[in-house]
């Protein structure tokens, strides 16, 4: 691009540049990385990085139920919910995308408002309608939300995806006698998997990331997620100050997403942007 | 209405186009799209509509969990008692704040960093993956960050400003949160943005520059027009987004010293307060406000509206 214009001068303009967006990125990372392997007396020094490093924080939340049966649930509530919002945003986009009907323009209109909704709208009925249902500290009490809130998403970079797909093959498919049906399930699907990857990757973080229905819908262990719980989070013992624990924590359910995120980076690009922009 | 009367046209003319030969198979179409879209539709409806239908109702009666004997319909005095209460318009100004404030850095922020990733050549993979840093961060630990940098004698920004207590004081504490806020959110807007700048086709910036513009001119006169459906669309999503604003401010501060936002609001008057009623009419009165936000974006939009490429095919 503009590759000749750029003089030795332009270079470090963009290189510090480049290196103070980094670094700001990481500052908030690194600082709760550094109190999580401080130890308790060191938690007070305000040094930015700690003199002596310990595992104790991590050994101390791994060993208490406090956190690992959160984890479980954080995990289960989120691949439930992921697995079932990829599955009936992939029809609804698969409809949107390719079938002619009336009221499409309606399902449209209405994951957009979804997408925008006020969580907090949702919690004090949702909550008195859980507690009569018998959903309120159940999996499926967070589960079913999730799922309403990751189909707008779903929907959104599917449809997107899907008219991106080469149709005469399903063309091909239903000359040769299959059913609708059959064309989506043995054509079109396995070409929509790398669309349907990336929407259970933003929908799976997004489940993750949840937090006001995560302490709204839950009371106790059984159902609560982990960053549910890290807000009651009183420490491995009762003697010690929990930040140390909470920061310990807090990188445990962090770290893994962060990989993730890169590993997966331009998949995550991708489907944020292919919804929102369109030339 | 009138994409229905569309629809039908076109599935008349159908035939035509050789699409489809029978009006019987643009029937099983038909079906088959309602079939497909059937399930999503019915969990969308059961978690959103229903419950704000419900909530409606729940805002007319008196409904106090502690006292459950006592419901009784009071028609609109919720309303009035929350409307007329300053703690309403409080959290809601604190909303605003938040949401205009952070919003507005955002934006400034997040077209640097565009540009940053869109113009560099050297280590531009290196800042497109730390900027997804804070996006995959989860927002409840990222806010204790916060929090703990905060905190005289524990972090290293308290000590850097004189060992202060900024999240014990309205004004530094709102500084604070917003400071979170624009942090996690900004990558999100520069990505967003960034995907607009790609739009702008190369051509029409070096014409530009031939004919003598500035950077500065090139940008405004062509980038900023040629973006604009981008940068709306990243806006009606980063307001909504910011006015929903929940987790930063219920960890850092936990809605203490004049910081929490209607979500906090509505959240403390259901668990602290056990009141259905006063809780659904504060419910209700956050849609409309989000509704409001969400209709004069669109009207700003016109056809650039998300979505209507979509339903329009």
């Amino acid at each position: 691009m503009a590759a000749a214009a750029t003089t030795g001068k332009q270079k470090w303009g963009w290189g510090t540049a480049n290196t103070v967006a980094v670094a700001l990125t990481l500052i908030p990372l690194l600082w709760i990385v550094s109190l999580s392997f401080k130890s308790p007396a060191a938690i007070t020094d305000a040094n930015p990085w700690p003199k002596y490093w310990t595992w104790s924080n991590y050994s101390g939340i791994l060993k208490t139920s406090q956190f690992i049966r959160p984890l479980i649930n954080s995990i289960g509530i989120g691949i439930i919910a992921t697995i079932i919002a990829v599955l009936l945003a992939s029809m609804a986009a698969y409809a949107v995308a390719r079938l002619d009907f009336p009221g499409k323009r309606l399902l449209i209109g209405m994951a957009l408002l979804i997408a925008m909704f006020p969580q907090i709208s949702l919690v004090t009925p949702m909550f008195s309608i859980e507690r009569s249902l018998g959903l309120f500290n159940t999996w499926p009490g967070l589960i079913i939300p999730y799922i309403a809130f990751g189909l707008p998403l779903g929907i959104y970079i599917l449809s997107a995806f899907f008219r991106e797909i080469p149709w005469e093959l399903e063309k091909a498919a239903k000359m040769d006698g299959a059913t609708p049906l059959q064309a989506f399930i043995r054509v079109i699907a396995p070409l929509a998997a790398p669309g349907m990857v990336t929407t259970a990757i933003l929908v799976f973080l997004f489940c993750w990331n949840e937090f006001l229905f995560a302490i709204s819908f839950t009371s106790t262990l059984t159902s609560r997620t982990a960053p549910a719980a890290l807000a009651f989070f009183s420490g491995s013992s009762q003697f010690t100050s929990p930040t140390g624990p909470i920061s310990a924590a807090a990188v445990v359910i962090t770290i893994p997403i962060i990989i993730f995120v890169l590993f997966f980076q331009r998949r995550i690009v991708a489907g944020l942007t292919s919804g929102a922009v369109k030339g | 209405m009138s994409t229905q009367t569309e629809v039908t046209a076109g599935t008349a003319q159908a035939p035509a186009t050789g699409r489809r030969q029978l009006s019987e198979g643009a029937r099983a179409e038909r079906k088959l799209g309602w079939l497909l879209c059937a399930p999503a539709i019915i969990v969308m409806i059961a978690v959103t509509a229903y419950p704000v239908g419900y909530a409606i109702y729940l805002s007319l009666e008196r409904y106090n969990l502690e006292l459950p004997n006592a419901v009784k319909f009071i028609g609109l005095s919720n309303y009035a008692a929350v409307l007329t209460s300053p703690y309403w318009w409080h959290a809601l100004s604190v909303t605003l704040i938040i949401t205009v404030v952070s919003v507005a850095i955002e934006l400034v922020l997040g077209m640097l960093l565009a540009l940053l990733m869109h113009r560099t050549l050297f280590g531009r993979g290196t800042v497109r993956t730390a900027a997804l840093i804070p996006y995959g961060i989860v927002t409840v630990a990222a806010a204790y960050s916060w929090q703990f940098a905060w905190t005289p004698s524990t972090g290293y920004l308290s000590a850097l400003f004189n060992n202060s207590a900024p999240l014990s004081h309205t004004g530094t504490a709102l500084a604070a949160i917003i400071l979170a806020e624009v942090w996690k959110t900004t990558p999100f807007m520069a990505l967003l943005l960034l995907a607009g700048l790609a739009l702008v086709p190369e051509d029409l910036q070096k014409a530009a520059k031939v004919d003598g513009a500035t950077a500065w001119q090139r940008f405004v006169r062509i980038t900023l027009p040629l973006m604009k459906p981008a940068i709306l669309v990243a806006l009606l999503f980063r307001t909504l987004d910011a006015f929903r604003v929940f987790d930063n401010i219920y960890i850092m501060t936990g809605g203490g010293n004049g910081t929490g936002a209607v979500s906090q609001l509505g959240y403390d008057n259901l668990f602290n307060a056990l009141n259905l009623g006063i809780g659904s009419a504060i419910s209700i009165l956050i849609f409309i406000c989000v509704a409001i936000i969400a209709f004069l974006f669109i009207k700003g939009f016109g056809a650039a509206a998300p979505g209507s490429d979509l339903g329009r095919r």
